[in-house]
């Protein structure tokens, strides 16, 4: 032998397809959002590079500051609430026989709600006039209107959220349990363990990687909410909810800033990625700093 | 490993001489009894009611196929499950309604049970927190199992990066670092475990059977597994104890054809005879026995020799009966001859290399000594 191996590289046609589609679903999309985030569009014709001029503008916006700082407050609260609400259904769900599967299905409702069905429903079931909730409140002698106090308006947009989500954390831990042996249950009865050394012990180690699933995902879809509280209050009162989508997309098409609100979709895109990364790495430590 | 360390010395409560009195199990939840039986129906009962005693101080194999309830008697005595009838007593004390942490036993499960999180020592020491001893006496209890266990080395270790051998022997540890566990019970320990491994660890739980002098209950579908370990095999089909005995009395008088035909390789030849009021015959030939009863019942009458005390004669004589040579086999140490006897197969086992050849009709002689009677499933005695 002398000289290398010609190599052929005729394989990369099979590449091709693949490429192409994502081209189209992602990379070229994503190009003409930065194309615009470095633009002053100014008709259809007309245009002016502006360079990072719109990040920085849109970096100092003080409103876009109370957006993410309600943003993130909101999606801990999520998380805070919905996992350990999760996993407590989880284990109280019943095991087997038709007692198992009419939980599975009534866990499995709230997920197959269109998003701003479940907005309406909670929209009129706390309105203190005609709903439910918030008739039997203001029955009760409490002060309750989420279209006017903040506080309401913050509490009725959580419990619609936990409301809606955490049977996804449920499912999913559930699922978790179920994989685990027998034996670990009938070993740790014979060590004598307490139920909560179980938990600690055995279920929670066993249910670290569907819950590491459970947290990106709840934090990735919180994250980005939109639907449900613009239907239910609109991002007000005031500002008071309005997260990141509705402020951008009060931005794009509101009021037709498509340069801020491109660098914006940039901003939120890396946000998004940064704390999912960081959620990701943190739990993966954990994982390794725990084997050999 | 030269001496036990002294605080191995059981005190009264350690000891336990194990009794299942009229126990039996059936995983429906109305057992067969209170109910009319429908005939389509299998049997409801996973351990038939039965009544039997484990001495204190035994290695016991539990041998048995698939599915013959072994893990469900296991389970019964180590509390994990609870018997539908009967009573269980550990020396005289009923224990039947204890959990299981309140019996002074211990379990060793099919697959290695260690707790991820922990490191070897905080899983040796898992028991003893549990039942809220002192930080000094439980460091002493577990470098003292440790040391027994060969696992000092890895104490300080995480439990979940270790070999299946080394977890099984974590496992094992939770179970004797109880000063008060008097039986451990093993429920096919060694199916995960390295072939080459699996002796070493077998001669471990032997030794340690030896120096600490505690029950050991193993279950095992493996025969060569159960007769090697065990002083004593119970042998177990279709829930029942069909036989409790030595491995060489589970092959020279199986009590039982399932017995004869699960143990040994090949198992017992069982040649239907017929009784003319005084003795067995096959073809009209009589066959002497070991059997001095007479049996209890006429039909379903056998012959049962273990092929290995089959002999191959030229021609006819006392306990011979014609066969014809179906095919000859060479393995090595012996010669497997599978034979046809009145139209059913058997087959011998001859020590010596044969010249014998397929499809030859020729004699095989049964040494009476070595053949008895089965009326139905049973041995007559």
């Amino acid at each position: 032998m002398n000289g290398p191996k010609p190599v052929n590289q005729r394989a990369w046609w099979l590449v091709l397809p693949v490429l192409v589609s994502v081209a189209f679903s992602a990379i070229i999309p994503l190009m003409t959002v930065v194309n615009y985030s470095v633009q002053d569009i100014l008709g259809p014709t007309q245009r002016v590079f502006v360079g990072m001029e719109w990040f920085r503008e849109v970096l100092r916006d003080s409103e876009l500051h109370g957006a993410l700082l309600r943003q993130l407050v909101f999606s801990g609260a999520v998380l805070l609430i919905e996992m350990p609400l999760g996993v407590a259904l989880a284990l109280a769900m019943p095991q087997s026989g038709w007692r198992a599967s009419l939980a599975l299905v009534l866990f499995a409702m709230p997920l197959l709600i269109p998003w701003n069905v479940v907005g309406t429903i909670w929209q009129i079931f706390a309105r203190p006039d005609i709903g439910m909730l918030g008739h039997a409140l203001t029955q009760l002698g409490f002060d309750y209107n989420y279209a006017q106090h903040s506080m309401d308006a913050w509490i009725t947009v959580l419990l619609m959220d936990v409301w809606h989500w955490t049977s996804l954390v449920a499912l999913l831990a559930y699922a978790g349990l179920r994989s685990i042996p027998e034996a670990y249950y009938q070993a740790a009865a014979i060590d004598g363990a307490s139920r909560w050394a179980v938990f600690r012990h055995i279920e929670l180690p066993r249910l670290r990687s569907v819950l590491m699933i459970a947290v990106l995902l709840r934090f990735m879809d919180s994250f980005m909410i939109y639907t449900e509280p613009f239907v239910l209050t609109g991002g007000g009162p005031g500002t008071a909810t309005t997260f990141l989508s509705q402020y951008l997309t009060q931005k794009a098409v509101g009021q037709f800033d498509l340069g801020p609100a491109a660098a914006f979709s940039l901003v939120y895109f890396l946000i998004i990625l940064l704390v999912c990364f960081m959620l990701y790495s943190f739990m993966k430590d954990i994982d390794t700093r725990e084997s050999p | 490993m030269n001496e036990a360390p002294c605080s191995f010395h059981r005190g009264i409560d350690g000891m336990a001489q194990i009794q299942l009195i009229d126990l039996g199990h059936s995983y429906e939840s109305r057992p067969a009894s209170s109910r009319p039986a429908r005939a389509h129906e299998a049997d409801p009962w996973a351990l038939k009611p039965m009544t039997m005693s484990w001495n204190d101080g035994g290695a016991y194999a539990l041998l048995g196929p698939s599915g013959c309830g072994k893990t469900t008697l296991l389970n019964i005595i180590s509390g994990l499950l609870q018997p539908t009838r009967g009573r269980i007593l550990f020396d005289e004390r009923d224990v039947t309604a204890l959990p299981p942490e309140s019996r002074n036993i211990a379990q060793v499960f099919q697959f290695p049970i260690v707790y991820d999180t922990m490191t070897v020592f905080e899983n040796l020491a898992f028991p003893l927190r549990n039942r809220g001893w002192h930080a000094a006496d439980i460091e002493q209890r577990v470098r003292e199992i440790s040391a027994i266990l060969d696992l000092d080395a890895d104490l300080g270790r995480r439990a979940r990066g270790l070999s299946a051998e080394a977890k099984q022997k974590i496992s094992l540890g939770r179970g004797l670092v109880r000063p008060d566990v008097a039986a451990v019970l093993f429920d096919e320990p060694l199916t995960v475990i390295d072939p080459h491994l699996k002796w070493l660890l077998r001669r471990k739980l032997k030794q340690i059977h030896q120096q600490l002098r505690l029950s050991l209950i193993y279950v095992t579908h493996d025969q060569t597994e159960a007769l090697t370990f065990a002083d004593r095999v119970v042998v177990m089909t279709h829930g029942e104890i069909v036989q409790v005995g030595t491995a060489e009395e589970l092959f020279e008088v199986p009590e039982h054809r399932f017995v004869g035909e699960f143990i040994g390789s090949p198992g017992m030849n069982f040649l239907e005879c017929a009784w003319d009021g005084n003795s067995a015959r096959i073809e009209g030939i009589v066959i002497r026995t070991v059997s001095a009863m007479r049996p209890a019942r006429q039909d379903s009458l056998a012959i049962g020799i273990r092929p290995e005390y089959v002999q191959i004669v030229p021609g006819p004589g006392p306990n011979c009966v014609p066969v014809h040579i179906v095919s000859v086999r060479d393995v090595g140490v012996s010669t497997m001859v599978a034979l046809e006897v009145a139209g059913r197969s058997a087959w011998a086992k001859l020590r010596a290399p044969c010249a014998l050849s397929a499809s030859e009709r020729t004699f095989a002689h049964f040494p009476p000594e070595r053949c008895a009677l089965y009326a139905g499933d049973r041995r007559v005695a």
